[in-house]
């Protein structure tokens, strides 16, 4: 077996000195494939991951898919400081550089139309909290933990509290969702598009609260301050609910099709 | 010719995973891995998911003892 080709974006083309020394998964250097005025942003994948099965069971490990999803972000934020850029969905992976070069003649009308599109733009990403009075989260799983080993009156009290902390999480979550439609409203105005990601898992996000709104919005790069400070603004003039604001990010979430994800 | 120079911080592994599964062009490579979206999104996080929550559990389980 032979190495394979990982594509991390297709680009407008750049002085390759701009990404010298730049290196994507495993650490292989990358290198450009060039059809008429694009390039593929390319690096080398080592024959034992060059099979569907070998690069899937690296992604389903957690350590695996971090490395491999850091490299892949690298590579594409390195190229976007530099070049209009159009990022592939994660392991992308061909076999030849040859056949790189066919998905570039293919699709070449897409691609630029898409690196148009998104020419000078940037996605600004903003994530929206609710946060919960009381340990809600945290008596649940006590409680579960230490389901049936308690007396029946310490039941009787978790039962009822669990009552009371869950009617006062459904208005604060239709209060905040609520918060959350009329600030993307004024957001979206500021952008030239928007996408909506789905909601964070409490679990995966070290952000204190229940995501109840996240997005992503495609601005000028000159904007992306300008947003910024607007949403900013926004989450501190409501108290019931909290802002997380991340990127500027290339732009990930706008580069499929225009109905989006 | 620089439109946007991005943020050398760190992202968090969450936000970055929102994009990079979800977004990004999708397109059908030799290997397929990068179609198959629903799926990667779905695997992925499961693996997450459980790989935090034993974290989290087996932190709570030394706690209470």
């Amino acid at each position: 077996m032979s190495t394979a080709s990982y594509t991390y974006a297709v680009a407008r083309p750049f002085n390759p000195t701009q990404a010298a020394g730049l290196v994507g998964v495993d650490g292989a250097a990358i290198h450009l494939v060039r059809h008429q005025d694009l390039v593929a942003v390319v690096s080398p994948l080592a024959p034992a991951d060059a099979d569907e099965t070998a690069l899937r069971a690296r992604l389903e490990t957690l350590a695996e898919l971090e490395v491999i999803a850091r490299a892949h972000h690298r590579v594409v934020a390195a190229v976007a400081a530099c070049t209009p850029t159009l990022p592939f969905r994660l392991a992308t992976v061909h076999r030849t550089d040859d056949r790189v070069a066919q998905l570039l003649r293919r699709e070449y009308r897409r691609f630029r139309e898409t690196l148009d599109r998104l020419a000078g733009r940037v996605e600004v990403g903003v994530k929206i909290y609710v946060q919960h009075a009381g340990a809600y989260a945290g008596a649940m799983a006590a409680a579960e933990k230490t389901g049936g080993s308690g007396s029946a009156r310490a039941g009787r009290d978790y039962l009822r509290n669990r009552r009371e902390q869950r009617d006062r999480r459904q208005h604060a979550w239709r209060r905040a969702t609520t918060a959350a439609e009329e600030m993307d409203a004024v957001l979206a105005e500021l952008a030239v598009d928007r996408r909506q990601h789905r909601t964070q898992s409490a679990e995966l996000s070290a952000a204190p609260g229940e995501n109840v709104f996240n997005a992503a919005y495609l601005v000028d790069a000159g904007r992306a301050e300008e947003l910024t400070a607007r949403a900013q603004r926004l989450g501190a003039e409501n108290p019931h609910v909290t802002l997380e604001i991340t990127g500027p990010w290339p732009p990930y979430s706008f580069a499929g099709s225009e109905e989006g994800t | 010719m620089s439109p946007a120079a991005f943020p050398a911080r760190e992202v968090a592994l969450v936000d970055l995973l929102d994009r990079l599964l979800a977004g990004g062009i999708v397109l059908a490579g030799d290997i397929t891995l990068a179609i198959a979206d629903i799926d990667m999104v779905q695997i992925s996080l499961r693996a997450l998911i459980t790989s935090l929550d034993r974290t989290t559990r087996s932190g709570a389980a030394e706690r209470d003892q």
